[in-house]
């Protein structure tokens, strides 16, 4: 074997170039070699043939949670990677909410060595604050200059102002990526489910949408003096995407993703207290969930993320007011964002971008373009193919997806990470 | 008074009592009416049935509770049940034993009714899933407490005649209230108008899309209500910044006769008890027999709560004589 693989007559979508039609791609030692029409393939290439399926860039998922270190029982890093190549996601981004605390170089490189073993890639970004308390910020700058690509406090917000000023100063000097979990804690903490009338009507406490727009528009105010790169983890209601668009609008250097969940599904799932429907931020009203939509689309939203956070099961078997925050999402990522574009509010290309390009971009990857030279993180799927979403048959450790039994067009047949096949439908 | 008069034509179409809300108006109006033929049966001196012998009662108490669960007891055991009392002190509730393991073992000693309070809305749902006996909800968190709501129907019912078109304005902390949820729904279900009353705080807006007008007014609410409902204040909720003071609350929401002036002349007064003097009712008020029902609707309570246990295991009954 030369080690050159041809993907022949592949549907090539790469949202960055806006190339969407059927040709050839060819990988060799981890990169993208080639790609057209006719590639020329050395004779003892391996060829596969693609049938005229879709083949874009693998997807990067900037907001996952691991059980690693600290709580395997819920998930190991082998069960992420395999949930990961399972939904087409060649690069997570591992937030640092874990056991201990991922805050300085020595824990990022304990995780990064972890995960070479595994098929996928994995960038843990440390947390923004010491020990995730919101109170000393942690070793940016020295984790910056050894390659970290970001910083978050993950399901937590830096609350106080006077603290996330200096932040956003301090990152200026290393060009380090901030990104927010918006929620002022007040606002937030005693709360399980978005606030309104369901609520009342469920007898549960609500969590307003003000506290997360609130803690959106000081940061933006925040970032007047700054020239921070910044990143809002998530954003879930129309009043955060009317802020961020006119910040947007002012050239600001901001970005935002939404979780998958957030524009799928609204309040209304929670239905007789499912406890795999309390997520954070809440699920919210239709309304807001319609205006995320359009923020996705007019692409004041840049990123989507799955949000993947696994919970076993003893921790959402319990009243829905004691149960832990978090859905999986890996592998339903690609599948559910497809609805969007079976639906005609987007084009494939741009459902993809918010998964490919974008994140990229932001995070200043290389991957996530289909490109001669970029690393060959692929992923090949056929969006027609319909099936209902079943918790039993998905990889990963524990089954809370507040998603079981919907009824999904979309299968992700093959994943590749710098070349290798580490994931193929069926096997 | 034999078991064949007082169930034969009664068919309630639900095997757990959980909520008022998704019942229907002859569910309650079943519920009502053999609650008034056990409203007798306790004024005899021989208050004794026996068609719950050889059933077994046991009532679950996570949160805790006197009269509720007092009320419950004496209902089961006047119907011949064997009662049990459980409750979160001193039980493997307190050494972390999961709620839906304490379901299953429960389970295991063969209940045939299990009466559940505790602290979480839903949680009392979350329980009937893992039990194959009738589950009664005895009050979820902020949630449900549907034999309070069916104890008041039955008071006015038996006051004023009927409930539809009446008009019950349910005063104060609506936001954090069992009670009033499932009162709201019931009064709902059966054709009142009903009003809500008190601090902004405490009863939001939204709760109009339950199908209630707010008031934050408490003499525009009370103007020619036939019914005043006041709910208790209760005392977790007064440090928490919902309103400045004690004095200041009863001075705006508090029940005396200035503000009971503009509501109908034979205005009922109602309160889930225990009662706070002088914070959401004044004491004359309370005292006053002609217009307060509080101790009929400790009264009611019973009856009604035979009533519920009687329905929930007619079935299983029926099918053991066969």
């Amino acid at each position: 074997m030369s080690g050159y693989t041809l993907y022949k007559n592949a549907r090539l979508l790469d949202p960055e170039s806006g190339l969407d039609r059927i040709g050839d791609l060819m990988t060799f030692e981890g990169q993208i070699a080639e790609l057209g029409d006719n590639v020329k393939a050395p004779s003892d290439a391996h060829v596969i043939d693609c049938e005229g399926k879709c083949l874009c860039p693998g997807l990067i998922d900037m907001r996952v949670f691991v059980g690693i270190p600290g709580a395997d029982y819920k998930d190991t890093i082998q069960n992420t990677s395999d949930a990961a190549a399972s939904g087409g996601v060649t690069t997570v981004c591992v937030q640092p909410v874990t056991d201990p605390i991922i805050d300085d170089m020595a824990r990022v490189e304990f995780l990064e060595n972890r995960a070479k073993k595994t098929a996928i890639n994995f960038i843990p970004f440390p947390a923004i604050t010491k020990q995730l308390a919101g109170k000393e910020m942690s070793e940016i700058g020295l984790m910056s200059k050894a390659g970290v690509k970001a910083f978050t406090d993950g399901n937590k917000a830096v609350a106080n102002p006077a603290l996330m000023s200096k932040v956003l100063k301090y990152a200026a000097m290393f060009d380090a990526l901030i990104i927010q979990h918006l929620a002022v804690p007040e606002l937030s903490d005693s709360g399980c489910m978005n606030a309104g009338p369901l609520a009342v009507r469920l007898g549960l406490p609500g969590i307003p949408t003000s506290a997360e727009t609130i803690m959106l528009e000081r940061d933006i105010r925040l970032l007047k003096s700054v020239s921070t790169r910044y990143h809002a983890a998530q954003i879930t209601c129309k009043d955060s995407i009317d802020v961020l668009a006119a910040a947007k609008k002012d050239k600001m250097n901001i970005t935002a993703g939404v979780a998958v969940v957030h524009f799928a599904l609204n309040e209304y799932a929670i239905e007789e207290y499912r406890t795999f429907t309390k997520i954070s931020p809440p699920l919210r009203s239709e309304n807001d969930r319609l205006a995320v939509l359009q923020g996705l689309k007019d692409g004041t939203i840049d990123v989507i993320v799955s949000s993947h956070d696994p919970e076993d099961p003893e921790s959402k078997r319990v009243p829905y007011e004691l149960a832990e925050t978090g859905a999986i999402g890996l592998e339903t990522m690609l599948p559910v964002s497809l609805e969007i574009y079976h639906n005609g509010s987007m084009s494939l290309l741009e459902v993809l971008a918010k998964m490919t390009c974008n994140p990229a971009r932001i995070l200043k990857l290389e991957s996530g373009v289909l490109k001669v030279g970029a690393p060959a993180d692929l992923c090949i799927f056929d969006p027609n193919v319909p099936y209902k979403i079943d918790p039993e048959a998905m990889v990963s450790l524990t089954k809370n997806t507040p998603f079981d039994g919907r009824p999904i067009q979309g299968r992700i047949l093959k994943t590749i990470v710098a070349g290798k096949t580490v994931f193929e439908y069926g096997r | 008074m034999s078991e064949a008069e007082n169930t034969a034509n009664i068919i309630f179409p639900h095997q757990h009592l959980l909520g008022i809300e998704g019942l229907k108006e002859p569910d309650i109006n079943c519920i009502l009416d053999l609650a008034d033929k056990y409203v007798e049966l306790n004024r005899k001196t021989n208050k004794k049935s026996d068609i719950l012998t050889g059933l077994t009662q046991i009532n679950l108490f996570f949160e805790n509770s006197t009269r509720t669960r007092m009320s419950f007891e004496l209902a089961g055991k006047r119907l011949g049940a064997d009662v049990i009392n459980m409750s979160s002190s001193g039980s493997s509730i307190k050494k972390g034993e999961t709620l839906l393991d304490t379901a299953s073992t429960l389970n295991a000693m063969q209940p045939d009714l299990l009466v559940v309070r505790h602290g979480n809305s839903g949680a009392v749902k979350l329980l009937s899933r893992k039990v194959n006996c009738a589950v009664l909800n005895a009050g979820d968190g902020k949630h449900e407490h549907p034999t309070q709501a069916l104890l008041d129907a039955l008071t006015i019912r038996r006051r004023k005649g009927k409930i539809s078109r009446l008009t019950v304005a349910i005063c104060g902390d609506i936001l954090h209230s069992r009670v009033a949820r499932s009162n709201i729904h019931l009064l709902n279900i059966m054709g009142a108008r009903v009003r809500v009353i008190g601090p902004s705080t405490l009863v939001p807006e939204s709760l109009s899309e339950l199908g209630v007008d707010v008031f934050h007014d408490m003499k525009k609410g009370l103007k020619d209500c036939d019914i005043v409902m006041m709910l208790r204040l209760q005392t977790e909720r007064m440090h928490g910044g919902y309103f400045p003071s004690i004095s200041e609350y009863f001075t705006l929401y508090g029940l005396d006769y200035e503000k009971l002036s503009v509501a109908k002349e034979d205005a009922m007064i109602m309160h889930p008890g225990p009662m706070n003097r002088g914070v959401e009712i004044d004491a004359a008020v309370a005292d006053d027999l002609t217009r307060s029902a509080i101790q009929e609707q400790v009264e009611m309570g019973v009856a009604v709560r035979m009533a519920c246990l009687d329905i929930l295991t007619k079935q299983k009954r029926q099918e053991a004589e066969k």
